[in-house]
């Protein structure tokens, strides 16, 4: 039963492991190979590997700055959504009750509202309303609409694992309700705070179709809207740099993502599952 | 002067202690902050649909019906709601059946099981409007990392190469072959949180039973997992059917608009070609995609508020 048990589980996870990370790995070779020998057919596996490319990319290109950029906006965006979606998640997940939930629902529902759908009007509120074309800053006011109500809900999950007798324990022992949230109820929601802190910013750096639609110097790009529109000379992709490219933000952030999973489903599915 | 003072603070700590004007304090910032950003746009969404609204004027005038009368006799448009169901049913179809069985793969603990996971989780993880174009590169016409494989393999001709992306029904496949890869990690997530909460007893139980193997999944654990797998179908179908990046930096709708989709048409006729009005009606029509989503979402949570 045990050995049954263990094939399954090797004959499943080893090849789908490899199927999905291997465009990685492709990305790292190809990383590493010169650029005149990208589309050489002799040189697919063996080549003199070299960090040209990466030298490049920090060197000869905007690529510092849309690192920059994307951490400017992921940073201001995260406290944004942090001081709106703290209250707003405690309050649905313990004080509102029945009402809300059903308003938590809805507020969980605006997330699903896509940005395909949202971008036309928003480009001529940031354009004519806002005057914000080509700033950074209309990233900064626009994102908040999808990381709030995401945060809010992932935050409810984690407030109603909190027990109740905590905060009235604190209450009897003197406190505010308001200080027994800033003293009590946040301090002990630091892991699930931290959780919702590194999924807002991963929606930030993922973000395309507003970065696209609102900004359009090479200098204020963001990361995804940099790498595929600016790292291209004339027709020519300078592919190893791209690779390369790709594989800085996304090892890391795989990294943090691993260690929190399991808190983020537990927010996520809104403790429906335990 | 210092008691009515006194008296006033009291009065201001009596009302912020209330329970009922806490919630709707701590709550109203966001309540407004998405009133704000998705209520207003989504109204300006639909209300611009109506007019020819162009790159110089937000509001432009009302044309009524005209926008959707011209779309709708568009073939490239037709074509696009087409090619979104087609990719969107299609990929999830095999995101289902993928997360299904790594999940079961994964749900016990074993020698390696973290850096398993964390190798099927990379698609998720890594940010996709990145990791999309470096599919452009695997992709790519003469130096396809596939082709390599497959001329290997003798699957495929090294002097007769396919071009994935130029040829209308490669250039489908290769989009959908994306959106699965990258939504199976997060479908694998639900489906293993939704299999550790069915309890051990329901396990023991079904085994003193003598349900066994093949009976016992079909009996004991899908109908269990069902809602676990409906609420994955739920937001793969809504992650995909709305998604720009992928078909946008793959083949921007090409060859021959053959991989255009509600979205990236939306964005051609939009923002590339101006129409603001034209490219509101069309993308509209992810609204229904919206709708049943939201019900479906609706039900679950009722449901799991009942159980």
């Amino acid at each position: 039963m045990a050995l049954r048990r263990n094939v399954f589980t090797y004959g499943v996870a080893i090849p789908f492991a490899i199927v999905l990370a291997f465009p990685f790995v492709w990305m790292f070779i190809t990383s590493l190979k010169p650029e005149a020998q990208v589309y050489d057919p002799t040189k697919t596996w063996r080549f003199h590997p070299t960090l040209t490319s990466y030298g490049y990319l920090f060197h000869h290109t905007d690529y510092v700055r849309w690192l920059e950029n994307s951490f400017f906006v992921g940073l201001l965006v995260v406290l944004i959504t942090l001081v709106v979606a703290l209250p707003a998640g405690y309050a649905l997940a313990r004080l509102a009750g029945g009402v809300g939930r059903s308003l938590g629902v809805g507020i969980f529902l605006t997330y699903l509202v896509p940005p395909t759908l949202l971008f036309l009007p928003l480009s001529r509120v940031v354009a004519q309303y806002l005057h914000l074309s080509d700033r950074l800053w209309s990233l900064i006011v626009v994102y908040p609409s999808f990381t709030i109500p995401f945060a809010i809900w992932l935050l409810m999950g984690f407030f109603k694992t909190i027990p109740q007798e905590l905060e009235d324990a604190a209450l009897v022992d003197g406190c505010s309700r308001i200080g027994s949230l800033l003293r009590v109820v946040f301090p002990i929601s630091i892991p699930g705070i931290l959780t919702v802190v590194i999924f807002t910013f991963s929606l930030v750096i993922n973000e395309f179709v507003y970065a696209i639609t609102f900004i359009s110097s090479a200098s204020n790009r963001t990361l995804p809207v940099g790498v595929p529109t600016d790292l291209i000379r004339g027709d020519l992709f300078n592919w190893p740099g791209i690779m390369g490219a790709i594989l800085i933000p996304s090892i890391p952030l795989a990294l943090i993502y691993n260690a929190f999973l399991n808190r983020f489903i537990a927010g996520f599915t809104g403790g429906a599952f335990r | 002067m210092a008691a009515a003072r006194g008296s006033r603070r009291g009065r201001l700590r009596y009302v912020a202690e209330r329970r009922g004007f806490l919630a709707a304090l701590l709550i109203s910032p966001a309540v407004l902050f998405i009133a704000a950003l998705v209520g207003i746009p989504f109204g300006l969404a639909i209300y611009l649909a109506f007019t020819n609204a162009g790159a110089g004027s937000l509001t432009g005038k009302w044309v009524g019906l005209a926008n959707f009368r011209r779309i709708l006799h568009d073939p490239i448009f037709r074509g696009s709601l087409w090619h979104t169901a087609e990719m969107t049913l299609i990929s999830q179809a095999i995101v289902i059946v993928c997360a299904g069985l790594i999940a079961h793969a994964l749900v016990h603990k074993f020698r390696g099981r973290w850096f398993l996971r964390f190798l099927i989780l990379l698609p998720w993880a890594a940010p996709i409007s990145l990791t999309v174009i470096g599919f452009l590169w695997f992709y790519d016409p003469q130096a396809s990392i596939w082709n390599w494989f497959l001329i290997k393999l003798h699957i495929v001709d090294p002097f007769n190469k396919p071009n994935w992306l130029g040829t209308p029904r490669a250039a489908m496949a290769s989009i959908i072959t994306v959106q699965a890869w990258r939504t199976i990690p997060f479908a694998t997530v639900i489906f293993l949180a939704g299999i550790s909460s069915i309890p051990q007893e329901v396990d023991d139980a079904s085994a003193i039973d003598g349900a066994t193997g093949i009976k016992k999944f079909w009996y004991v654990s899908l109908p269990l997992q069902l809602p676990i797998a409906l609420v994955a179908i739920l937001f793969g179908i809504i992650f995909t059917a709305t998604d720009m990046v992928v078909p946008y930096i793959l083949t921007n709708g090409g060859p021959f608009n053959s991989t255009q989709m509600i979205t990236t048409y939306s964005f051609a006729t939009g923002i590339n070609a101006g129409n603001i009005g034209e490219g509101a009606a069309i993308s509209l029509f992810l609204l229904p995609v919206l709708a049943i989503v939201a019900i479906g979402m609706l039900v679950f949570a009722r449901r799991a508020e009942v159980t």
